[in-house]
C-alpha cells in the first residue's frame, strides 16, 4: 500500500536552474512579442519563456509531446499557468525561434500574454460531470476558434479574461470574468417519486433549496416531494443532495453570458460579471450563437473601450444602457434582478443616458 | 484504402478550426485504449442529445482517504462499457505547476497502465486531474503514484489542494514567498485536506500581488494578497525613458505600436490621482495611493512595489451555491509573512474551528459569517474593527449595541 500524507512534491525540485538562482531577483520584465517574454534579474541573468495556448483536456501522448520539446529546448523542465497554458522556460534566445517552429509545426499556438485573450479557465461538462447543462471543452474550442486572432496578438485595449462553467456549482468560479460562459437548466427537476422514495431523505432534500420551492408531496403515502415552479431558480442544489431530481433537460439546457468581472485590483476593484445574454441554445457541436454572442462583445468592446479599460471598466464608464445599445443585445426583464440584495443593483438617480 | 464511416461525426466537427483540439487528441489514445474510445462514442451520444450521460455520484476511494477521488459511472454502460466507471482522482499539484519532464512521464506512464490516459492539466482548484478509471484500478494508481511522490488532493468537507501565483520564480512583484506559503501550509493541513471534517469545502490561495493572478479574492474562502506599506521604488531615469518612448509600456503587452502618454496612460488612470507628472519628475504621494498596481503594470521597468512587504488576508470569497456569489472581504489589512507562516497558520485553525461550530451543512465560510455578522466572527478571532474592513460603514440604523 501506497504511503498516505506525504503531500505534493516540493516544488524547489522542479524549478530549472535559472530559476532557482535568481529565486527572487527578478527586477523586470518584457513582452518580446505575443507570447514570449524576457525577465531579467538584479544579477543581469535572463530568462526567456516561451507561452503556448492548450485546452486544459489533454492526453497522457500531449504531456509527452510537450517533455519532448522540453527536453529539447528548456533543459527537462516546464510549468503550466493558472489558466492552463504551457510554458517553456529557456535560457539560450536563440533556441526561441527553433522552438517557435517546432509549436508551429505542430500546430500549437504561442500568445496569451499583454492585451490578449488567454486559454479559457473551464470546468467538466458531458466529458465527466453529472450537473452539467451545457459541455464544457467543446464550447471552449468553439469560442477560441472564433476569438483566434486574439490570442497571439496584443491588439485589444486590456487583456479579456474568459471563464466557463457548465452549472451553477461553478466549480470554474467564472462569477468575476471579462465574459463568462454559464450553463443554465430552465426545467424544473423531474422528480422520479419511486426512487426518490428509495434513496433520499426527504427533509435534507426539502432544505436543499435555497428558495424553499420543495414540499412534501400532498399524497403522505408517496413519500416524496413536489416543486414550486413560480420559486424554482433551477439551481440544482435539490439535484445535488437527491439524485431523484435531475434538472437536465435536452431542449431546456442553454448557456447564459456574463460581463464585465474582473479579479485583479489592478485600477477599478474586482468586480463580478453581470448578465448580458440570459439564455442560447445548446447546440453543438459548434454552438454557433455562443460563439457570435461572444464574438460581437470581444469586437464591440475592441473598438469602444479606451486604451487599459477591462470591460467591466469600460461599461462603468459608458453605462450599461449604452452597453446594451452599442452590442445590439436585447435587454429583458431577466437582467433585473430579483434574488438577494437586488435593489442594490436599481437606479437611485435620474441620471442616465438614453441609450 | 477503405473509409470507415466514422463514429463520431459531430466531434469530429470540433478537429476543425486553429486552436488545439480536444478530439484529434483524445483519439490518438482511442487507438490504443478502448476507455478513451468509449469516452468519445458516449460523448458523440451527449452532443445528439444534448444531455450528459453521467450517474449521480458515487462513493469510491483509496485506503485511508476520506476525498480526493470523484466516483463516476455512465448510465449507458450498455452501449460504452468501457466506462462504465470512469472515476477521477485529484492530484496535488507542485506549488506555481512546476515539473521536470521526468516527473510529468512518470505521471504519464502510471495513468497509461492505470487509467484512460486523459486529464486535466489542471483541474480549476489548480490539482492535476486523472480523469476516468475503474475501481479496482484506483488503490495500486495511488499506491504507484504516492510510491513516485505524488499524493492525493482534497475532495468533499474538506480542505482543497491551496494554489499560488508564479510568485518570486517568476515575477518581480511577487511581495512574498507564495510558493513556499503554498507548499509548507499544503503540507502542514494534510489531515484537513485528505479526511472531510468541514460544513462544507475550504480553499486557501496564495497571490504575490495585487493583481491576484490565481483569482484569490474570487475564488477563495481564505485569500493571502502580497502588499507594502512603504513606498513605490521609483527610478526616476527610466521614467524618463518610457516618456521618450525608449521602453515599450506595459512591458510591451499593449501592442507594439502602442504609443505612450504618461498623462493620459498613467497619471489619469491611476484610481486615487496621487501622482503627478512634471515633464521631468514623476512625484508619487504614497499615503494617497492605494496600491492597485496600474502604474507599475504599465512602467514595470521604472516602478516597482516597496520593500517593506506583508499580504493583506481576506475571507469569505465563493462561488453562487447555495446563498449566492461573494468576493473575499478584507479581515487583517496587513501581516508580515514568512516561513513558518505561523501567525496564518494560528487563524486558520481559529477560522475553522468557528466555521465548523456555527456553520450549517453545506455552508461555506462567507455564508456564515453574513448570516451571523462581521462583529461576532472578529469576536471569535479576537480582531479589531478597522476601516479597511468596509467600503462605507452602516447606512440602517438597526444597531444590535
Ligand atoms: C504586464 C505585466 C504582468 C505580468 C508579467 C503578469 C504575470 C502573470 C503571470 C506570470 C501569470 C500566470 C500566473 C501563473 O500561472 O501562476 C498571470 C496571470 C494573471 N494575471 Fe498577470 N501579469 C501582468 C499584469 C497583469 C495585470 C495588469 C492584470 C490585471 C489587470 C493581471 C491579471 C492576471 C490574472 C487575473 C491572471 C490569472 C489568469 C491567468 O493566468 O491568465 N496581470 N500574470
Ligand atoms: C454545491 C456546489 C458544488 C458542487 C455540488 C460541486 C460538485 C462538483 C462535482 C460533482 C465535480 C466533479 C466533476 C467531475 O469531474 O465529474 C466538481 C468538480 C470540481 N469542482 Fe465543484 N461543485 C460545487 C461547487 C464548486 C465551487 C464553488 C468550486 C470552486 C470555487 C468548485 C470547484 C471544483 C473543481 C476545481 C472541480 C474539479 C474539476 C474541474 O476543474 O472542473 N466546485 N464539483
Ligand atoms: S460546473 Fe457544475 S456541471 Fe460543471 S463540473 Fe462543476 S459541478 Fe459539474
Ligand atoms: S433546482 Fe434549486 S430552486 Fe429548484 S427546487 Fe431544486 S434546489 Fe430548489
Ligand atoms: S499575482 Fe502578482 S506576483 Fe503573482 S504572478 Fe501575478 S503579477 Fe506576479
Ligand atoms: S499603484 Fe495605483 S494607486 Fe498607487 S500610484 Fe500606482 S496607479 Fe496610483
Amino acid at each position: 500500500m501506497g504511503k498516505t500524507d506525504i503531500g505534493p512534491p516540493d516544488f524547489r525540485n522542479f524549478l530549472p536552474p535559472i530559476i532557482k538562482k535568481n529565486y527572487g531577483k527578478w527586477k523586470y520584465h518584457r513582452i518580446l512579442e505575443p507570447g514570449v517574454l524576457v525577465h531579467v534579474s538584479e544579477t543581469g541573468k535572463e530568462v526567456y519563456t516561451v507561452r503556448m495556448g492548450s485546452g486544459r483536456l489533454v492526453t497522457v501522448d500531449f504531456i509527452r509531446e510537450v517533455c519532448d520539446l522540453a527536453d529539447k529546448y528548456s533543459d527537462g523542465y516546464l510549468r503550466f499557468t493558472s489558466r492552463h497554458n504551457v510554458e517553456f522556460l529557456l535560457t539560450d534566445k536563440k533556441k526561441i525561434a527553433p522552438l517557435k517552429k517546432e509549436l508551429a509545426a505542430k500546430g500549437w499556438p504561442i500568445g496569451g500574454t499583454g492585451h490578449s485573450v488567454t486559454s479559457i479557465v473551464h470546468t467538466q461538462g458531458w466529458v465527466h460531470c453529472h450537473t452539467p447543462a451545457t459541455d464544457a471543452s467543446g464550447v471552449v474550442k468553439s469560442v477560441m476558434d472564433e476569438l483566434f486572432e486574439y490570442f497571439g496578438s496584443h491588439k485589444l485595449p486590456a487583456q479579456v479574461r474568459i471563464a466557463l462553467a457548465c452549472c451553477l456549482n461553478m466549480c470554474g468560479a467564472v462569477h468575476c470574468s471579462d465574459i463568462a460562459i454559464l450553463g443554465v437548466h430552465t426545467k424544473l427537476p423531474k422528480v422520479d417519486h419511486e426512487t426518490l422514495r428509495n434513496v433520499c431523505e426527504i427533509p435534507t432534500t426539502i432544505a436543499a433549496c435555497p428558495t424553499g420551492a420543495i414540499r412534501p408531496h400532498p399524497d403522505k403515502e408517496k413519500k416524496s416531494v413536489i416543486v414550486n415552479p413560480e420559486r424554482c431558480m433551477y439551481c440544482g442544489n435539490c439535484y445535488t443532495m437527491c439524485p431523484a431530481m435531475p434538472l437536465a433537460d435536452g431542449e431546456g439546457d442553454g448557456i447564459s453570458i456574463w460581463v464585465g468581472g474582473k479579479v485583479s485590483n489592478a485600477r477599478h476593484t474586482p468586480m463580478f460579471s453581470r448578465l448580458a445574454i440570459p439564455y442560447l441554445p445548446n447546440n453543438p457541436p459548434r454552438w454557433p450563437e455562443v460563439t457570435s454572442a461572444i464574438k460581437n462583445i470581444v469586437e464591440v468592446y475592441a473598438k469602444h473601450a479606451n486604451k487599459y479599460e477591462r470591460i467591466g471598466e469600460w461599461i462603468e464608464r459608458v453605462g450599461w444602457e449604452r452597453f446594451f445599445k452599442l452590442t445590439g443585445i436585447e435587454f429583458t426583464p431577466l437582467h433585473i434582478d430579483d434574488y438577494k440584495l437586488s435593489t442594490t443593483t436599481f437606479r437611485n438617480t435620474t441620471q442616465f443616458k438614453w441609450g | 484504402m477503405r473509409m470507415a464511416k466514422s463514429e463520431t461525426p459531430l466531434l469530429d466537427e470540433l478537429e476543425k478550426g486553429p486552436w488545439p483540439s480536444f478530439v484529434k487528441d483524445i483519439k490518438r489514445v482511442a487507438e490504443r485504449k478502448p476507455m478513451a474510445k468509449d469516452l468519445l462514442r458516449q460523448l458523440e451520444l451527449s452532443y445528439k442529445d444534448k444531455i450528459g450521460h453521467w450517474k449521480h455520484g458515487g462513493i469510491v476511494g483509496v485506503t485511508g482517504y476520506g476525498g480526493g477521488v470523484i466516483g463516476r459511472y455512465s448510465d449507458r454502460p450498455d452501449l460504452f462499457p468501457n466506462v462504465a466507471h470512469f472515476h477521477t482522482m485529484r492530484i496535488n499539484h507542485p506549488s506555481g505547476w512546476f515539473y521536470t519532464t521526468k516527473a510529468l512521464r512518470t505521471i504519464c506512464d502510471i495513468w497509461d497502465r492505470h487509467g484512460s490516459g486523459l486529464t486535466n492539466m489542471h483541474g480549476s482548484t489548480g490539482d492535476i486531474i486523472l480523469l476516468g478509471t475503474f475501481t479496482e484500478h484506483l488503490q495500486p494508481c495511488f499506491d504507484e503514484l504516492s510510491e513516485a511522490g505524488f499524493d492525493l488532493g482534497g475532495s468533499g468537507s474538506a480542505l482543497r489542494t491551496p494554489s499560488a501565483c508564479v510568485g518570486p520564480a517568476r515575477c518581480e512583484w511577487a511581495c512574498y514567498d507564495t510558493l513556499d506559503a503554498c507548499n509548507d501550509v499544503t503540507h502542514e493541513f494534510q489531515d484537513y485536506l485528505h479526511r472531510p471534517m468541514w460544513p462544507y469545502k475550504f480553499k486557501i490561495k496564495f497571490s504575490g500581488c495585487p493583481n491576484d493572478c490565481v483569482a484569490a479574492i474570487a475564488r477563495s474562502d481564505l485569500a493571502v494578497i502580497g502588499t507594502w506599506r512603504d513606498k513605490i521604488r521609483v527610478d526616476q531615469a527610466a521614467v524618463q525613458a518610457y516618456v521618450a518612448g525608449e521602453i515599450s509600456p506595459a512591458a510591451g503587452g499593449g501592442g507594439k505600436k502602442a504609443k505612450f502618454d504618461i498623462q493620459k496612460d498613467v497619471i489619469e488612470l491611476c484610481p486615487t490621482r496621487c501622482m503627478e507628472w512634471n515633464g521631468k519628475k514623476l512625484t508619487i504621494y504614497n499615503d494617497d495611493c492605494t496600491r492597485c498596481m496600474h502604474c507599475i503594470n504599465v512602467m514595470p521597468e521604472a516602478l516597482r512595489p516597496g520593500k517593506d512587504t506583508g499580504v493583506t488576508i481576506l475571507v469569505g470569497g465563493k462561488a453562487p451555491i447555495l446563498e449566492g456569489a461573494l468576493m473575499s472581504w478584507v479581515l487583517i489589512p496587513f501581516m508580515k509573512f514568512e516561513s513558518p507562516y505561523q501567525e496564518f497558520k494560528d487563524l486558520a485553525e481559529k477560522i475553522w474551528e468557528w466555521w465548523d461550530e456555527n456553520g450549517k451543512m453545506r455552508e461555506r465560510l462567507g455564508e456564515v459569517i453574513e448570516r451571523m455578522s462581521m462583529r461576532k466572527f472578529l469576536d471569535a478571532m479576537g480582531l479589531p474593527a478597522v476601516p479597511q474592513m468596509v467600503k462605507t460603514p452602516r447606512y440602517n440604523p438597526y444597531i444590535f449595541f
